[in-house]
């Protein structure tokens, strides 16, 4: 048995806090500028103002506060686009699997695509002809997510189909929908638990990559991708701008990584390869 | 053989067909297509003759075969802020592209594979974990944060390599750096699954019962048999490249067609963009296509599954 990650789950236990109680706990407006603080430095450093614990961006706005209100769009993105595209990819899974036949054809070939052709192309589609915004960064981060759940939980699916509840239930009378939603579905749920906490990474990633390319949420609302991005221009004259944000990041990825590992050893060692 | 390349071909066509119809329909769903291909402050004769190329006035779905066969053609629209057409500009940014491609593969391989040998041979223990937390670091990294920290340190701070633009060899250590870091932890991750299968084989028993020195039975006898499923996902690896070449030549202003597709996105030249993803999406497919051959040849079960 494997220790509890206690380190990662406090990690994300306050960025959590930070997306929930923002407008609370945040020292400043994340958007008002103040362009006499420009580029103040972190606290710690020559010049630094308690004020400002993490400094000031070019604008002169806080980023301690930008970093505490980016941390609710990057999980709440996280949320919906898991269980957006986590829940097509659970039903396509079941459909496939259970359905067989042409049906299941036809979807894994999607699969199959939706695997060569990288997720991005579209996302920076979406964002060009239906524009910014909340929804569209929503379903580009699902259209990245489908495909692997459906492979996933297929497979599961196939093993199930064989067991004996599932023919007492159709010798009982049960219809497919019926058997799919009643008997497949509570029983793929340990599997889809473990890719939605495998898959947060891949979420923060991506949301932060979209923004950082200008196919995220548009600003000045404040997102972790977007403040690298802005950061990236003053790099010469102030590293914290750009940097911090990209810690935030990295260390949310991490930490959800380390607790999606033990809680897949947990609940489903099998899916070990994954 | 040839029945197996013809089937792979097909479906490279479906899928490609399939691309084709989505940046279509995506193109035309938000009202005009004549707004969305024109720059502002195009006149009244530039949206006749749009109209007339594109077939506008026409039903959609000869709109569609008009807009598939411009394309067969080479004709993939004209650039909004390039003011040319966009095959050509595509074509012209492809080598600075390839140009780093090859070098961030290397990069990539040569800290992947060996670490995932190491990781393997030492399963369990110190070394498999060290190596593992590396990889887990990897993923967790965002490449652009990873691209400007490097930025940060060997230009800004060390001043020992440029921060950026195309020149020369000293412009491509971050650039490939940046990019090979990014494919690192899945080549790491698959040779190690992947030598852990062939360590428990028959064949590898036989050749320490012989008596072979570990080091040949290990770095001779199981990786090259090891590297056969690393080499399939090349085709995955396509994809991850194209993705990861946008982000990282945004980053270091290095103009190849990742940075293209970028600017594409940000100056909302949808012609650029569209014709950007289906030559993409070509790209994409000849590699899979090419691989999968290759695949097939050096491993003749591939064909009859």
């Amino acid at each position: 048995m494997r220790r509890v990650p206690w380190l990662p789950i406090i990690t994300i236990a306050i960025m959590l806090i930070m997306a929930v109680f923002a407008p609370l706990i945040s020292p400043h407006d994340p958007i008002e500028q103040t362009l006499r603080d420009k580029l103040l430095p972190p606290v710690w450093m020559d010049g630094g103002e308690a004020k400002y614990l993490l400094g000031t961006d070019a604008f002169g706005r806080d980023i301690l506060s930008r970093l505490i209100h980016g941390a609710r769009v990057s999980l709440m993105v996280a949320g919906l686009a898991l269980v957006a595209g986590g829940g097509v990819g659970l039903s396509i899974g079941i459909l496939a699997g259970y359905m067989g036949g042409w049906v299941e054809n036809v979807l894994m070939r999607l699969v199959d695509a939706a695997f060569t052709f990288p997720a991005i192309l579209f996302a920076l589609l979406l964002a060009v002809t239906l524009g910014q915004g909340l929804g569209t960064l929503v379903i580009a981060i699902s259209l990245l997510l489908w495909a692997s759940f459906a492979r996933v939980i297929r497979g599961e699916v196939l093993t199930l189909k064989q067991r004996d509840f599932v023919s007492l239930a159709k010798v009982r009378g049960c219809s497919t929908v019926r058997i799919m939603a009643a008997h497949i579905l509570p029983n793929v749920m340990n599997t889809f638990m473990v890719l939605v906490t495998l898959n947060i990474g891949v979420v923060i990633i991506a949301e932060a990559s979209l923004s950082f390319l200008g196919a995220g949420i548009p600003p000045p609302t404040p997102t972790w991708g977007l403040m690298v991005s802005e950061g990236r221009a003053s790099i010469a004259d102030a590293w914290w701008v750009a940097v911090i944000p990209g810690l935030a990041i990295t260390f949310l990825v991490l930490s959800v990584n380390l607790l999606g590992d033990w809680l897949r050893d947990q609940l489903d060692p099998r899916l070990r390869q994954l | 053989m040839g029945r197996f390349i013809v089937r792979r071909l097909l479906q490279g066509v479906v899928l490609l067909v399939l691309v084709t119809a989505i940046v279509f329909v995506l193109g035309r769903m938000t009202g005009s297509p004549v707004d969305l291909m024109l720059p502002e402050d195009a006149t009244a004769e530039d949206r006749e003759r749009l109209i007339r190329t594109l077939n506008l006035d026409g039903p959609v779905h000869t709109q569609f075969l008009t807009f598939v066969g411009n394309a067969l053609h080479g004709d993939f629209g004209t650039s909004i802020r390039m003011r040319q057409p966009t095959l050509d500009v595509f074509m012209s940014r492809l080598p600075n592209t390839l140009a780093i491609i090859p070098w961030a593969l290397l990069f990539a391989m040569s800290v992947g594979i060996p670490l995932g040998v190491v990781a393997a041979i030492n399963r369990g223990r110190f070394l498999d974990r060290a190596s593992g937390t590396v990889a887990v670091l990897g993923i967790a990294t965002p490449s652009f944060w990873l691209g400007i920290v490097l930025i940060f340190i060997f230009a800004v701070e060390l001043r020992w390599l440029p921060s950026g633009r195309m020149g020369g060899p000293e412009h491509y250590i971050l650039p490939v750096i940046t990019l090979g870091t990014f494919l690192t932890a899945g080549f790491m991750r698959l040779t190690r699954s992947s030598m852990l299968d062939v360590m428990e084989s028959e064949y590898v028993k036989l050749a320490r019962i012989k008596g072979l020195s570990e080091t040949v039975v290990i770095w001779k006898h199981c990786l090259r048999n090891a590297l056969i499923p690393v080499l399939t996902l090349w085709g995955v690896f396509v994809g991850n490249l194209i993705t990861g070449a946008i982000v990282t030549e945004t980053v270091f202003a290095w103009p190849g067609v990742g940075r293209l597709t970028y600017e594409a996105v940000i100056y909302r030249d949808f012609p650029l963009l569209q014709a950007v993803i289906i030559l993409k999406a070509v790209l994409i497919l000849s590699v899979n296509l090419v691989v999968d051959i290759l695949y097939a040849y050096v491993d003749p079960r591939i064909r009859y599954s």
